[in-house]
């Protein structure tokens, strides 16, 4: 085992954060969704109708290109609707649960390979390059996994995995009849346990250093041609599970926090389960921005709208807390928090700081240095690599370490941009078109 | 704002002039424009306060240079006994205000027509600038060549390469190089700058003088009570300036650093082989960097991160790159007694080949990792 110093990165100190281990129950809710979107490097082909009956288990829908992956049904009802958005894209999969639990069970004497595929657990995982759901043709030269989350007010994986914990050398068995190398396991600095069969690193650092991708730049760089899949800790266990019981299971524990949230706790729910049954009597009033996962790279939905994968995380903050801010940019208040010493706050030091949804300025060219390379601990030249992205030069992407990185890498440098760009998306757009290219 | 923002959009009777209403409502208020993807939460800095914060660390060299210009004045003339500080520095605020109006009102007002003609937001580029160019160049330059060295290097280098962030040289340098060109400026001081008495000089002792022919010692240059451009005669107060600017981590302490190392070792080495022929050999490597405009470029110019190295290694070399070759033309070029400013310019060339240099090793490693892994 080693331990691994990441110094680059930041831990930003939100305000609403987790205060005890304590859990409830969700909210009953009637409807639960599944959303393509979360699933990237898939075009879905429906296998079920809107009417049909459904099994917690049962596929809803296949990848085009690879029939054998398998999206399924976290619970079991009717499938509602197929909600579709422009050009007829599926947006969303709503299912009404009839409350019976009635879920499928698989043979654990299966090829693992086809039982994760069959089960819908495949598309938990992703690969690197990309930073999509893996093909099922090619081999990983190894398997990353992360076992801990640093974003701004994450959840403890290890908490969410809870009594499940005796599943993940099994996980780890059945992981490792699918690649050739190994089994790589990431802990945060005094968290780490060994797990049979797997080869556990911790790592002491600000996020990203839970980031699977900047674990995997520091053990094992992914190189041009060679294919890794990353996936979480609380995903291990789950496969774990399947192997060894035959039942996937749907339910997860969501930590419900942030500036917005009046009691900040986890909440145990179902996957897919709507965003109101999660947040019921626990809401701040007020313009609020709901996003299912955390601040930097998660996703906006709406108070009807559905948790989304990797099911594990509500974040609530301020849309506009503060409505035309009169010469923000002269503000000497230490309220208006900034990492930079260009404002007041780090003179006062900061716990519980309170951030909304504003980006506080307008987009520019890169001008300030270092912004990029010091949120991002990778040997990788971002602010570089983020210019060959905008022109959609192949070469000098390939050339600059693209294969290494996914978005939410980028998460915390967009966050800290002076220059206010989108760097997730363009990263992402940069990868989509990339995998257009050379496919 | 609100009331009169439908005639700006689209349709409305001054949509021409989108752009300096929205430069203006920015101005005054915060957008309150949230997220669209990615990150949901932002840093409360952006590029206006950065740039407001460079003109924070230009204050101290632009109040000392206003009241200098005013000591040099009632110097020359035998009064200074008898004026009060207050009045040399009103004075010298009078005598540089009209070059700083129009610096900025030529610099932005292009700036404003150009994001007028290209639909864009109006950028803060010219924010610092607009106030470089007065202190750096002689305090009677008249007006209108102020101008169209103004214009001239806001239009061809900047707007022609895509305006703030994607100009290749400093844009206030090149202002100065302009005038330089055009024969206005000898070294920032149209007067006999010590640099300027220094290039002249003859024999194997050197002793500067002042206005009124006072010797004037390295602690008057350090202070700053010595003719010369506004903004580079007191290195104190350029000090100051550096300080701000490092401890909010806006200029880059690797590029300032090294541009100081490399003018201290440079310096160190001409005085070690002390020649009458180049007679500012004969300075000690202190008073290189106290005397001239070297602290000024070192602290202001060379850090600007839009024309410098963007690499850590990069910058350690551009830096240091600068400072050696200040010297070196100070020394050894007598045409030109100055040479901070033009190494800086000189660097700007250079500065892409060196992250170019820098980069390339990265992908070196990279590619060399894919092929043993094979």
């Amino acid at each position: 085992m080693a331990t691994i110093h990441l110094k680059k990165g930041l831990n930003l100190p939100l305000a609403g954060r987790l205060v005890d281990e304590s859990v409830s129950m969700a909210a009953s809710c009637s409807c639960y969704a599944v959303v393509p979107d979360d699933f990237q490097g898939i075009v879905p082909r429906m296998d079920k109708r809107e009417g049909d009956a459904v099994h917690a288990g049962d596929v809803l829908y296949h990848d085009k290109t690879h029939d054998a992956i398998k999206v399924v049904s976290p619970v079991s009802g009717v499938l509602k609707e197929v909600r579709r958005g422009e050009r007829r894209k599926i947006e969303a999969i709503v299912i009404e649960s009839d409350g019976t639990g009635a879920a499928i069970e698989h043979n654990v004497k299966r090829d693992v390979r086809e039982l994760l595929l069959e089960s819908g657990l495949w598309v938990m995982l992703r690969q690197r390059p990309y930073d999509v759901v893996p093909s099922p043709e090619v081999e990983p030269r190894d398997i990353f996994v992360t076992a801990f989350d640093s974003a701004p007010l994450a959840p403890n994986l290890l908490q969410v995995v809870g009594e499940k914990r005796q599943y993940l050398a099994a996980g780890v068995k059945a992981l490792q009849t699918l690649t050739a190398g190994k089994v790589y396991v990431g802990f945060k600095d005094g968290e780490e346990f060994d797990i049979e069969g797997a080869e556990v690193n911790s790592f002491k650092g600000p996020h990203p250093a839970g980031n699977v991708g900047v674990q995997l730049a520091n053990v094992k760089p992914v190189n041009k041609g060679e294919v890794v899949w990353t996936l979480d800790i609380v995903t291990l266990a789950r496969i774990g599970e399947l192997m060894t019981t035959g039942k996937v299971p749907f339910d997860t524990l969501v930590a419900v926090t942030g500036e917005r949230v009046k009691q900040p706790h986890y909440v145990h729910a179902i996957m897919g389960c709507t965003v109101e049954a999660l947040l019921k009597d626990n809401l701040c009033d007020g313009d609020n921005r709901i996003i299912s996962g955390n601040a930097l790279s998660g996703v906006k939905v709406p108070l009807d709208g559905f948790l989304r994968a990797p099911y594990r995380h509500l974040t609530v903050i301020p849309e506009v807390s503060c409505p035309d801010e009169f010469m923000g940019w002269a503000a000497l208040s230490p309220k208006r928090f900034s990492i930079y010493r260009t404002f007041t706050s780090w003179l006062t030091g900061s716990k519980d700081i309170k951030m909304d949804a504003r980006i506080k300025g307008g987009e520019r060219a890169i001008v300030r240095l270092d912004e990029y390379d010091d949120m991002l601990p990778m040997d990788i030249y971002a602010e570089f690599l983020i210019k060959a992205i905008i022109t959609r030069n192949i070469d000098k992407m390939e050339q600059l370490g693209i294969y290494e990185v996914a978005p939410e890498d980028f998460a915390l440098a967009e966050y800290a941009d002076t220059s206010k760009l989108e760097l997730q998306r363009i990263v992402r757009e940069g990868l989509d078109f990339l995998r257009g290219e050379l496919s | 704002m609100n009331k009169i923002k439908p005639q700006f959009l689209p349709g409305g009777k001054l949509s021409k002039l989108h752009s300096f209403y929205e430069g203006m409502e920015t101005f005054l208020f915060t957008p309150n424009d949230t997220s669209r993807s990615g990150a949901h939460i932002h840093d409360g800095n952006d590029l206006k306060r950065t740039m407001i914060m460079v003109l924070v660390a230009l204050a101290p060299a632009m109040l000392f240079g206003m009241y200098n210009i005013g000591l040099q004045h009632y110097m020359a003339i035998g009064q200074t006994a008898s004026t009060s500080w207050l009045t040399m520095w009103t004075f010298g605020l009078l005598a540089i205000l009209p070059m700083i109006v129009v610096s900025y009102a030529v610099g932005l007002g292009i700036e404003f027509i150009s994001a007028q003609i290209h639909g864009k937001e109006i950028q803060e580029g010219f924010l610092v600038t607009g106030m470089l160019i007065p202190l750096i160049v002689p305090i009677n330059t008249p007006l209108w060549m102020v101008a169209v060295a103004t214009a001239f290097a806001v239009i061809f280098a900047k707007e022609v390469f895509g305006g703030t962030g994607m100009n290749i040289f400093n844009v206030a340098l090149i202002t100065r190089a302009f005038l330089l060109g055009a024969g206005t400026i000898i070294n920032g001081f149209s007067g006999a700058t010590p640099l300027g008495q220094v290039s002249t000089h003859v024999g194997d002792t050197m002793t500067l003088h002042n206005v009124v022919g006072d010797p004037i010692s390295t602690w008057d240059a350090f202070m700053g009570f010595i003719p010369g451009s506004p903004g580079e005669v007191s290195t104190l107060a350029i000090l100051i300036g550096a300080a701000i600017l490092l401890i909010t981590g806006i200029a880059s302490w690797r590029v300032m650093g090294s541009v100081f190392v490399g003018g201290l070792a440079m310096g160190a080495l001409v005085h070690a082989l002390p020649s009458a022929t180049y007679p500012a050999s004969l300075l000690n490597p202190i008073d290189q960097i106290c005397y001239g405009g070297f602290a000024f470029a070192a602290v202001f110019m060379a850090t600007d991160p839009v024309t410098g190295a963007r690499t850590h290694i990069g910058q350690y070399i551009y830096g240091f790159l600068i400072g050696v070759i200040a010297i070196l033309i100070r020394v050894y070029n007598n045409g030109y007694p100055e040479g901070a400013m033009l190494a800086v310019l000189l660097m700007n060339v250079f500065a892409p080949l060196i992250d170019y240099c820098v980069v390339q090793a990265n992908i070196n490693r990279r590619m060399r990792r894919a092929r043993a892994n094979k």
